[in-house]
């Protein structure tokens, strides 16, 4: 699985851009999934049949795509504007390598040294400009064009108990969602999703709900890991969720409130986990799903990843292990009665 | 067999060798110059220094070519719950560091991240997270961290060379590996050229805590005159023509009062006669480099300094111009071909013609 998530992770999708990581799900879906239909907006639709004994429309989803940036302009000493795709914390990038385009090109993220300029205040994102060596507005135009994304350049690396690389979120539960359709079947039909565009709004899941019509959803995902040591002026000293302690269950999101008899089940199938703490802030494509057609019972199933949204996030091994095992047990036992009031 | 500059610049740059750890850069060029000078000193602070002997007659002048060795670096200050926070040894720019790879040099070498707080918990995103708010993570159990680091382990960035655009390169310690790689150009080149002069190839160390190894280095050797190498700022986004100077213009002469103004007017002679780029850098004061400590060595050494712009300077991504780094290396040559056994008379302060009419 660690094979997986590494390629799935080095694969490059900023939102909106995500055909990369499409065919490398496609390719480890295929011999498993049946009825794979692409929609419109681009999501990676199917159904890995059940065994038949539980009548129910179970949706699963990931999101493909990730966090990023894209080209909105050239300066005339050959250097690049951008703006963020996605939510990024912007004092992430000075000095930041990144990839731009589809052909890749190397670039870095301009800072000025410190013997010039020693404000701590963060610079906005509009006043940062990307380097990648061109000397004029032509040449970088060149190498570049208006729209491009660009992506964190990063390496995938094993670092004993955790793994270190970028697009965790949400790699880490196209890798795990992979894994279950490529398992034992379910008693039921399971109808995956791999959704594009969520890190700009939930767009993708949205369409691709309205299209599977599921009785129940749930939602693979990563979420924050905010474990570090604190100080005392630090105004928020919550702990949202804790690395090693297993796939994090969200009750409660700024996109939506899980439904309690699916956090129940999911916390008694007797795997590691734990709960991310309930707070007004994040939100997955359960978002839209819960709310989409006649209404969808959801719950979201996390991996605790530090430094989400930056090119080096932090997850454990047995975290992300415990996610698809989770899902599986979680799954093995489910029946309508789940949802009965 | 020719040098490869690229190859050469990516090698000495990977090298982590902070202020006072400069033993993995100097035994590398301990490698690189065995076969270009003709034997080797180390003063009491780790400078490395190279002698390539001239063909004068002894007692020969000997010309002082000074490249610090040394990069801006961190220590291990505290380690707790298996993060890692750091205080800098000098220079190093906090603000640049949040999602940086590092590398700590602990009981084994381990590869390590900066984090915070995520924005929305920190105490404020508007404001670059302090040294005292960003901790190394190294993705291991907290009593593994404890083993393996100890307060004062050294820690380096951890950034590869990467290929830019036109003839540029990034990566980390371009301040001051781009100089010693122009310097190793330059021996390279006089194996090939007659010269009168010693020369003397200092590889300094400690240049970014205050210049002590280029002051005990020509105490040392005790140089008739001296070129220090360093890097200065090249234009960039945030950085106008007013601050910084052009990359693939050319590398800067410094004008000032820690400079020779004679040894500055034949230097300019001699690069305008093989027609390469220079820039004039103005320096009214201290140059902040190895130049101020060698120009008040003894009884005092005419010097000059020759910088190479980069971009970004003193973060992992410094940006350099690889026809600058060649430019040194030929104007260096040249210079040292060009000395005759008199060139102290010429630039001595009673030459005057007025003077001397």
């Amino acid at each position: 699985m660690i094979a997986l998530l590494r390629e799935l992770s080095q694969a490059i999708g900023v939102s909106g851009d995500e055909d990369e990581v499409r065919d490398l799900i496609l390719s480890h879906i295929q011999d498993y999934v049946e009825d794979i239909h692409i929609d419109p907006m681009g999501n990676v639709l199917g159904v890995r049949r059940g065994t038949g004994a539980v009548d129910l429309r179970v949706m699963a989803a990931a999101h493909m795509d990730e966090v990023g940036l894209m080209v909105t302009g050239f300066d005339s000493d050959g250097t690049i504007r951008f703006k963020a795709v996605g939510g990024l914390d912007a004092r992430i990038l000075p000095g930041m390598r990144v990839l731009v385009g589809r052909d890749k090109t190397p670039g870095v993220v301009s800072w000025v040294p410190i013997h010039l300029n020693r404000s701590d205040d963060a610079v906005d994102i509009d006043r940062l400009r990307i380097d990648i060596g061109a000397s004029s507005r032509d040449s970088a135009q060149n190498a570049a064009d208006l729209g491009d994304r660009i992506a964190f350049d990063s390496s995938f690396v094993e670092l004993g108990p955790t793994v270190r690389g970028k697009a965790f979120d949400d790699r880490a539960g196209c890798a795990s969602l992979i894994a279950l359709v490529q398992g034992e079947r379910f008693p039921f039909d399971l109808y995956v999703a791999f959704t594009v565009q969520e890190e700009v709004g939930l767009r993708g899941a949205q369409v691709a709900a309205q299209r599977l019509q599921p009785d129940i959803a749930f939602v693979l995902e990563t979420t924050a890991c905010h474990d570090l040591p604190q100080n005392p002026d630090e105004p928020d000293q919550t702990t949202i969720t804790r690395m090693g302690g297993g796939p994090a269950i969200t009750v409660m999101d700024r996109s939506m409130i899980s439904d309690p008899r699916l956090v129940r089940h999911m916390v008694q199938v007797g795997i590691p986990c734990q709960f991310r703490s309930p707070q007004h802030a994040g939100g997955t494509d359960a978002g839209a799903i819960h709310r989409s057609n006649a209404g969808v019972p959801s719950v979201v199933v996390a991996n605790p990843c530090r430094y989400l949204h930056g090119p080096h996030s932090i997850m454990s091994i047995s975290d992300f292990e415990y996610q698809s095992q989770l899902l599986r047990a979680a799954w093995m036992a489910l029946t309508p009665s789940v949802l009965e009031r | 067999m020719p040098l490869d500059l690229k190859t050469l610049v990516k090698n000495l740059s990977e090298i982590a060798a902070p202020s006072g750890h400069e033993g993995p850069v100097r035994e590398l060029l301990r490698q690189e110059w065995a076969t270009l000078v003709d034997e080797f000193q180390t003063d009491g602070l780790g400078s490395l220094i190279g002698i390539k002997r001239g063909m004068g007659e002894e007692p020969r002048r000997r010309i002082m070519l000074c490249a610090h060795m040394d990069e801006i670096g961190m220590v291990v200050a505290e380690v707790r719950e298996g993060f890692i926070r750091t205080v800098d040894i000098y220079g190093t720019d906090y603000r640049a560091l949040l999602s940086e790879r590092v590398l700590v040099h602990g009981r084994r070498t381990l590869q390590g991240v900066f984090g915070a707080a995520p924005p929305h918990m920190a105490r404020s995103r508007k404001k670059y997270p302090t040294a005292e708010e960003l901790w190394i993570d190294v993705g291991l159990p907290a009593d593994e961290v404890a083993d393996l680091v100890r307060i004062g382990d050294l820690v380096t960035f951890d950034s590869t060379v990467i290929q830019l655009k036109g003839e540029k390169l990034a990566g980390k310690s371009f301040d001051n590996r781009v100089s010693l790689a122009a310097l190793t150009l330059c021996l390279e080149e006089l194996k090939h050229r007659e010269h009168v002069w010693d020369v003397i190839a200092v590889a300094s160390a400690q240049e970014e805590v205050g210049a002590h190894g280029a002051l005990t280095a020509a105490y040392l050797i005790q140089p008739d005159i001296a070129i220090a190498l360093d890097t200065t700022f090249g234009t960039q986004t945030g950085v106008g023509d007013d601050e910084g100077f052009a990359l693939g213009g050319g590398p800067t002469l410094g004008l000032g009062p820690n400079f020779h103004p004679r040894l500055y007017k034949a230097a300019r002679e001699i690069a305008s006669s093989l027609e390469m780029k220079f820039q004039t850098e103005v320096l009214p004061g201290d140059s902040g480099t190895d130049a101020w400590s060698i120009q008040v060595s003894r009884d005092g050494v005419p010097s000059l300094l020759l910088s190479i712009p980069i971009r970004n300077m003193h973060t992992p991504v410094e940006i350099v111009d690889l026809r600058d780094i060649t430019r040194v290396g030929r104007f260096l040559a040249a210079f040292i071909a060009g000395l005759s056994p008199d060139f102290l008379a010429e630039i001595a302060w009673n030459t005057r013609k007025d003077n001397s009419a």
